[in-house]
């Protein structure tokens, strides 16, 4: 039951990094109808500019709360932003000139991007793993459990507090701006119907920008969380976070905003639970086996609209 | 002279016509003539192969779409377009995109006024609307924009007598009380003539006939070719 709870702990924490990511492949496909396979990439630079960022701050476990707290808040800004402009960048240089083109040139497209961004990072920084000394530390027990065999403890640690409580706080930030403000519903106008969109005064590639620019700075945020959780990263981390967060957003139902986050959480969990339980080296299979299984009895993901619309 | 290529074929074979402020201003033509056509090319959307869009004194030819829309333009175009899954509000709103938005609530009781059916279905999806109340919805979103050029791609098609009355009715008082300007789309050709100070006949891209709408009902070209049921 504890070792349950503690991996369940777990697998929420992996969730909410891929469901973070998985939002930027969801909504970039919902209104262009394309999987920017770069997307994973963009996760990856936002991982490097906060471990430099980091790294140029110089904060250590050792400087106190209020100073950690502020410089990671200032770490996390200048990753958003910064990788917001890549994102900018990107659609700008490699998918806007293609559109109204056949269908597979963006796709093979941002596959093209997303081998440059990685081999660009290589070169840039280095193709060693870069390691991050652990900023937060510490945890809470929930639960402690003492018998013959020893000691059992589950703990959440703040850091797992963090990654949770920042993603539920932006999706819910992110859910509403879709839901509510001028901007979503443009947004989401363009991805119903781009030409009544225009014909509504809307500037359809203005619209397609600002998605990549939410995206990638989610990803941005991911891309955090993940250096401040596993402490390692390297240049090829954008590729198997990238694949499996665009597995969640497949599963969740792709154009879903709950989708992608429900199907983030169940990738991180379906990974942990089969690591603890069975093996870690066939976690993949099970997270993609789930998603062959979904898409063949579900093939709209679970979250996603089944079409029914009147013409 | 506007003309019109899609690839090889040509969809707009030289059509030249006004439309002054205040008027009803009608195209009428068989299914393929290039009225749609014509109506979004006028938005930009495609671009002329040749020719000028003139509009209030200036050249919008190569202006982009969503330029274009933001200069009292509105259209209710060809299917509608509804978005099928924002609610009939969500639509309306998406109209009113091109103001300031500060005199939404009038905007909106004006709209419900014209057409109380959709105050009933405000909260229901656009794609759960019937044809007739996703042509009133397309209608009252173009309205939303506050226009001062409203233009109609056969708001009559596929309704019920009944609802195609409303709906001229509707457009004759925007006309009347407000000065709308109108360039109405249409095959139902009887009601768009009557309705409208000026007519045109297009035929294969081409204008054949003008007049005035009632010169033009008189006439028994049209009447054979568009009214009493002559195209069958």
């Amino acid at each position: 039951m504890e070792y349950f709870l503690q991996q369940l702990i777990n697998g929420i924490t992996l969730g909410s990094i891929y469901g973070l990511i998985a939002i930027g492949y969801t909504m970039v496909y919902g209104i262009i109808g394309m999987i920017n396979f770069a997307h994973g990439d963009i996760f990856m630079v936002g991982s490097f500019i906060a471990l430099i960022v980091i790294t140029a701050l110089g904060i250590t476990v050792a400087s106190g709360a209020g100073v950690i707290i502020a410089a990671l808040i200032l770490v996390l800004i200048c990753a958003m932003l910064i990788s917001s402009a890549y994102g900018w960048t990107l659609e700008r240089l490699a998918y806007r000139p293609l559109r109204g083109s056949f269908r597979l040139a963006p796709l093979i497209t941002a596959i093209g991007v997303s081998i440059v961004l990685q081999n660009y990072i290589q070169i840039a920084q280095g193709a060693r793993v870069k390691p991050l000394q652990p900023i937060i530390t510490g945890g809470h027990t929930i639960m402690k459990r003492v018998d013959e065999a020893g000691e059992f403890v589950v703990q959440i640690s703040n850091i797992q507090i963090l990654i949770i409580v920042t993603t539920l706080v932006l999706m819910g930030i992110f859910s509403l701006i879709i839901a509510k403000t001028s901007l979503g519903r443009a947004q989401r106008a363009c991805e119903q119907d781009r030409k009544m969109a225009s014909l509504l005064g809307i500037n359809v590639d203005r619209t397609i920008s600002t998605t990549f620019v939410m995206g990638a700075a989610l990803a941005a945020v991911a891309g955090l969380m993940f250096l401040l959780y596993y402490g390692v990263i390297d240049f090829f981390i954008g590729f198997v976070a990238g694949v499996k967060a665009f597995t969640a957003a497949v599963l969740g139902g792709i154009g879903s905003l709950p989708g992608a986050m429900l199907g983030g959480l169940v990738i991180g969990l379906i990974e942990t639970f089969w690591s603890a339980y069975f093996s870690v080296e066939y976690k993949d299979v099970a997270a993609f086996a789930m998603l062959a299984i979904v898409l063949i009895f579900l093939p709209q993901g679970l979250l996603g609209k089944p079409e029914v619309e009147k013409v | 002279m506007l003309k019109l290529f899609y690839g090889k074929i040509q969809a707009l074979r030289g059509v030249s016509l006004d439309v002054y402020e205040g008027e009803i201003v009608t195209l009428i033509g068989a299914n393929g003539a290039g009225k749609s056509t014509l109506m979004m090319t006028i938005c930009g959307d495609p671009r002329a192969s040749s020719g000028q869009i003139i509009y209030k004194g200036e050249d919008i030819t190569h202006v982009p779409t969503h330029e274009i829309m933001r200069r009292d333009i509105a259209q209710s175009p060809e299917g509608r377009r509804i978005f099928p899954r924002m609610t009939v509000q969500e639509n309306l709103l998406m109209g009113a995109a091109v103001t300031d938005q500060t005199h939404l609530e009038e905007d909106f009781a004006r709209v419900f006024e014209l057409f109380p059916r959709l105050k009933e279905r405000r909260e229901q999806r656009g794609g759960t609307l019937s044809g007739g109340e996703q042509q009133m919805l397309a209608i009252g979103r173009a309205l939303m924009a506050r226009p001062k050029l409203l233009l109609l791609d056969e708001p009559s098609l596929g309704l019920a007598p009944l609802v195609v009355k409303q709906i001229f009715d509707v457009i004759k008082e925007l006309n009347e009380k407000e000065g709308l300007t109108v360039f109405l789309v249409e095959q139902n050709a009887y009601h768009a003539l009557k309705l409208a100070h000026k007519g045109h006949v297009v035929v294969n891209g081409a204008i054949t006939m003008s007049g005035t709408g009632k010169e033009l009902l008189a006439k028994e070209e049209v009447r054979a070719a568009y009214l009493e049921g002559g195209a069958h």
